[in-house]
Order: structure tokens, then C-alpha cells, then sequence
């Protein structure tokens, strides 16, 4: 399917905010990139209504000039139009946690072409993490999700590489930024969530419908990958136990302090359990971060206790996770 | 704690005055003036409730003070945790609350702190936890948490404590 040359030919779907800063940076990284992951070119992109191709590589900032000015790309084409003639397909669709869809059939498709596949878009794992892994394998096309959990923080494959052959005990961890936010401004300013919530709505950094973000359910998604991935469980969504943030109340936060703890929202995967929840945490505690970031407490057999901390959302925090992703492949040798 | 004192007037107070000192507090006391020992001292049972720490400090002040020390330690609260609860507590029966753990006989609420900003607002309360071991008392914290899903009260639980 490659081309003689070994040149990469590689797709988008979704050109929002994650697709259109990985497509920017597959464009000012080149020079880099092509030393580590061989050369390549962005034959596609597709978004909701259309797409874009060429054979010789598609413009990126003409295509982002055209997505901002007309709100889509000019061709009727899907995803299932170009499988055929790519090697690597980027999924940056939005995502579904109880169908997966668009991502789910995206990734199916491209992985049943052999074609590999590095999501952003953590639907389609969290409904069909083993379907998809059973796929990949039989026909050797590779699935890379670090995108998926915290943003440009490691920890898949800081996991998966550099602490092979540990068995991870437990995970806990911050993984939603916009709750992180909520929870460390109510800590700082003693004012109650509704206020912090409109205050974050008007920074852009919770939506106008938050309650994907502040009833756990990113979260909830996040963990279940990590789970399944670094724990080897079979979870599913609906084995998360989740509370969200809502009814904590500034009180909560002045209490709390009183004994040396500050409250967030935490993700935890142990052998017996998943759930997602308000906890009090030491002010001492690594997890003890602030704003938007993400953090991670990792406990190993091995290696004991390991922390990760970093960005978890934005444009191109969530690209640089997808090109380290993009780097892995071709140095685990991508079809 | 079962200590020996010698059968004279006054020999009590040599037993209560260290643990008042070092902040502890009487549960019990039972005179066992059946079981007096070969050197005329007599046996009594002091239960009492203090700080794990301040143990080995106790028994040293109990020593210094002539009191004789047989044995102690039978009941600790060992294990002990603060955990948060957030809804109508006071209107959903605090003290119901607060029972299912002291009605266990192995965990007790050792201490709370409640705010409450207005009548009819969620208020909000520190409550501390022990027990006499990490089972008990993670069958405690168990047993707060149902309770008060039962009554819509958010419980917000630590970390890292030896809970997990
Ligand atoms: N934003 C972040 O910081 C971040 C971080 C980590 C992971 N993620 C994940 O990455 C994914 C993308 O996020 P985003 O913030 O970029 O979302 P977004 O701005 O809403 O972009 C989603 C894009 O997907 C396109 N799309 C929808 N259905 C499609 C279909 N059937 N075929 C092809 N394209 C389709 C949309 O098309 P139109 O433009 O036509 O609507 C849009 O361009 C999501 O799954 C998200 O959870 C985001």
C-alpha cells in the first residue's frame, strides 16, 4: 500500500481545534519529524460536511483559510472515500462515550485496511477497546491513543515503555482541567461553584453545556482507558463510579483546610474498583495541582510510585501527544 | 489498661492526675478488690481514651508515680480518618448519622466540625473517624457512605489515608 519511496501518506478527520493544531504542527515539525518518523505528506482531511485531497500533499493554511472562512472544507469526501490511500489516519472527531460514533466506525475501518491509527477522540475506546485492540492485531495495524488521557501529559507510553514489566497497582490521578480549574479557584477565592463555573464558561475553558466536564464523565472515559490498557481490566464505562463537583460548597473548601487537605476531582483504577470523585487532598500531595493542569500518581510494583504532571487539553498540547505517537509508530515499525 | 495500686487512701489520684495531663480521657474505672496481689496492691481496670503517640508517655508518668502497670493496650483506635460530608446534614438527622458508626462497637465519630451558612443551604461537616483497625475502619467509612447516599449527603473521602 505505501508507496515505493516509503513516503507516509497520512489523514485527518475532524479539523477543529485538535485537528487543525496537529495539522499545523505536522507542517512546522517537518524537518524534525522526518528524521524520527521518515517522511510523510497530509494526503486528507476530512471534517462533519467535506474534506480535502491531494496526492501531492494538501496546503494546510490554504485548507484552515478556507475552514475558517467558509466553516467547511470544499470536497464531498468522507473518511471511508480515502482509506485506501493512506497508511496513517489521525482521528480527531468529537467524542461519543456511549456509541463512539463517527470515531468508532473511522478507526474500525482504517485498522480492518491496515491502516494505522492515532485517536485523540476517546469514544471509540471506551466503547470498544478489546473489539478494536482483536482487530489491530489480526491484521498488524497499529492503534495509539495518548492523546486520549492528559492531554500532552505522558503516561500511556511512559507506562507501556519506560516502566515495561512493572505491574501498575493503582492510578490516581487529576484528568479533567476544567474541574481542576473549578475546584483550585473555589480553594482561592472562597466563592461558590456557580460563580467559578460562569467565570470559567467566559475564559473558554468550560463549555457552555459542562456537565460532560464537571459530572465526571471525561474523566470517567479517561480512566476506563487507563485502566484497560495499563491495568488489563475489561471495564466499561458504566463500571466508573462517579460523583461530579457541583454540590461541593466554599465551606467545603475552608474545613477541609483546617486539617491540611484541599478537595479535587479524582480518577482512581485499583484491582477492585474505578471511580471518579470529590477527595480531600493533602496540600502536601503531588496531586495537589492547580488551574487546568492534569496530574498523575502511578503505583508499581517495581518502580513504586511514579508522578506525571502536565497540560491536558489544548491545540497543540494534544498535538504534541499525537506526534509522539506518530514517532512511536514508525520506531515500532508501521506497516 | 489494668494497673495495681497500692491499698492505701489517695493512691487513685496518683493513676488519674498523668492521664488528664497528657490529655486523656476516663472511660471507665473498675476496683477489683478481689484480686489483690501477693504484695497487698489491688487491681483496677482504667479505661481511657488518648492520643496513640502519648502511650509510651503515660505508661512512664504511671511508673514514675508508683502505680504499676499489669497490662494495657487491649482496645486502640489505631486507624482513623476525616472525611467530608457535604448536603442536609442537620435536617437529615445528624445524630442517626453519626450513630451507624458508634453503634458499631469497633468505630466511634472521635470529632466533627460543622459550618452552616444559611437555614435550607447544603451544609457542610469535617467528620473524623477511628476504629480499632484498618478493617473496621474502612467497614465504618462503609457503612457512613451508605447512610448517606440514603439521605443525598455527598461524602468526600481522603486521598491517601490508610483507607486505600
Ligand atoms: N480540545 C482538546 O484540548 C482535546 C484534548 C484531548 C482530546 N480531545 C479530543 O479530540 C477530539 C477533537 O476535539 P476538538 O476539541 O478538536 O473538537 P472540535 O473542535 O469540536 O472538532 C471536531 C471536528 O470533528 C469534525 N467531525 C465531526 N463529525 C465528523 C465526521 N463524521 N467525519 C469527519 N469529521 C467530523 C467536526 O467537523 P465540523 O468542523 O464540520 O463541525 C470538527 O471539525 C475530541 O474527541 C476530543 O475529546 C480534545
Amino acid at each position: 500500500m505505501k508507496d515505493v519511496k516509503g513516503l507516509k501518506r497520512v489523514a485527518i478527520a475532524g479539523f477543529g481545534v485538535v485537528g487543525r493544531g496537529l495539522a499545523k504542527a505536522l507542517v512546522t515539525k517537518k524537518d524534525v519529524l522526518i528524521k524520527r518518523a521518515g517522511d510523510y505528506r497530509i494526503a486528507a482531511i476530512c471534517d462533519s460536511k467535506g474534506g480535502i485531497y491531494s496526492e501531492e500533499g494538501v496546503d494546510v493554511f490554504e485548507a484552515i483559510r478556507i475552514k475558517e472562512k467558509e466553516g467547511r472544507l470544499p470536497e464531498e469526501l468522507t473518511v471511508e472515500d480515502i482509506i485506501d490511500r493512506i497508511d496513517i489516519l489521525f482521528e480527531c472527531t468529537p467524542t461519543n462515550v456511549e456509541t463512539g460514533e463517527p470515531g468508532l466506525s473511522h478507526i474500525k475501518l482504517a485498522l480492518e485496511n491496515g491502516v494505522d491509527v492515532i485517536t485523540s477522540n476517546k469514544g471509540p475506546l471506551v466503547v470498544g477497546y478489546k473489539e478494536l485492540m482483536k482487530t489491530a492485531k489480526k491484521t498488524g495495524a497499529k492503534l495509539m491513543y495518548e492523546a486520549t488521557v492528559g492531554g500532552a501529559m505522558p503516561i500511556i507510553k511512559l507506562v507501556k515503555n519506560e516502566l515495561a514489566g512493572n505491574e501498575v497497582l493503582s492510578i490516581k490521578g487529576i484528568l479533567n482541567g476544567t474541574c481542576n480549574y473549578i475546584l483550585s479557584r473555589m480553594e482561592q477565592e472562597k466563592m461558590p461553584y456557580s460563580q467559578i463555573l460562569s467565570e470559567a464558561q467566559e475564559l473558554g475553558i468550560a463549555e457552555a453545556d459542562p456537565t460532560y466536564d464537571v459530572e465526571g464523565i471525561d474523566a470517567a472515559a479517561k480512566l476506563v482507558i487507563l485502566a484497560n490498557s495499563l491495568m488489563n481490566s475489561n471495564a466499561t464505562f458504566s463500571d466508573v463510579e462517579r460523583t461530579g463537583i457541583s454540590s461541593i460548597t466554599p465551606e467545603a473548601f475552608e474545613i477541609a483546610a483546617m486539617k491540611g487537605y484541599t478537595i479535587r476531582l479524582i480518577a482512581e483504577a485499583t484491582r477492585d474498583e474505578l471511580r471518579v470523585s470529590p477527595r480531600l487532598v493533602p496540600f502536601n500531595s503531588p496531586l495537589c495541582v492547580y488551574g487546568t493542569l492534569n496530574a498523575a500518581l502511578i503505583q508499581t510494583d517495581l518502580a513504586g510510585e511514579v508522578v506525571v504532571m502536565g497540560r491536558g487539553a489544548g491545540s497543540s498540547e494534544t498535538a504534541s501527544a499525537m506526534l509522539s505517537d506518530f514517532v512511536e509508530l514508525s520506531r515500532c515499525g508501521s506497516k | 489498661m489494668v494497673l495495681e495500686l497500692k491499698d492505701k487512701p489517695g493512691q487513685l489520684l496518683r493513676a488519674i492526675e498523668p492521664i488528664s495531663r497528657l490529655g486523656g480521657n476516663i472511660i471507665g474505672v473498675v476496683h477489683k478488690r478481689d484480686r489483690v496481689s501477693p504484695l497487698e496492691r489491688i487491681s483496677v481496670e482504667i479505661s481511657v481514651k488518648i492520643d496513640e503517640g502519648r502511650v509510651e508517655e503515660l505508661i512512664e508518668a504511671l511508673k514514675r508515680n508508683g502505680v504499676v502497670v499489669k497490662a494495657y493496650n487491649e482496645v486502640r483506635l489505631v486507624a482513623s480518618t476525616s472525611l467530608l460530608l457535604v448536603g442536609h446534614i442537620i435536617h437529615t438527622d445528624l445524630s442517626d448519622t453519626v450513630n451507624t458508626i458508634d453503634a458499631t462497637g469497633f468505630a466511634e465519630v472521635v470529632e466533627m466540625h460543622i459550618s452552616m451558612p444559611e437555614v435550607n443551604e447544603p451544609s457542610t461537616a469535617m467528620v473524623t473517624v477511628s476504629a480499632t483497625g484498618k478493617d473496621e475502619l474502612k467497614k465504618a467509612v462503609s457503612l457512613l457512605k451508605e447512610t448517606c447516599r440514603k439521605k443525598d449527603i455527598m461524602v468526600i473521602e481522603p486521598l491517601n489515608e490508610d483507607l486505600a
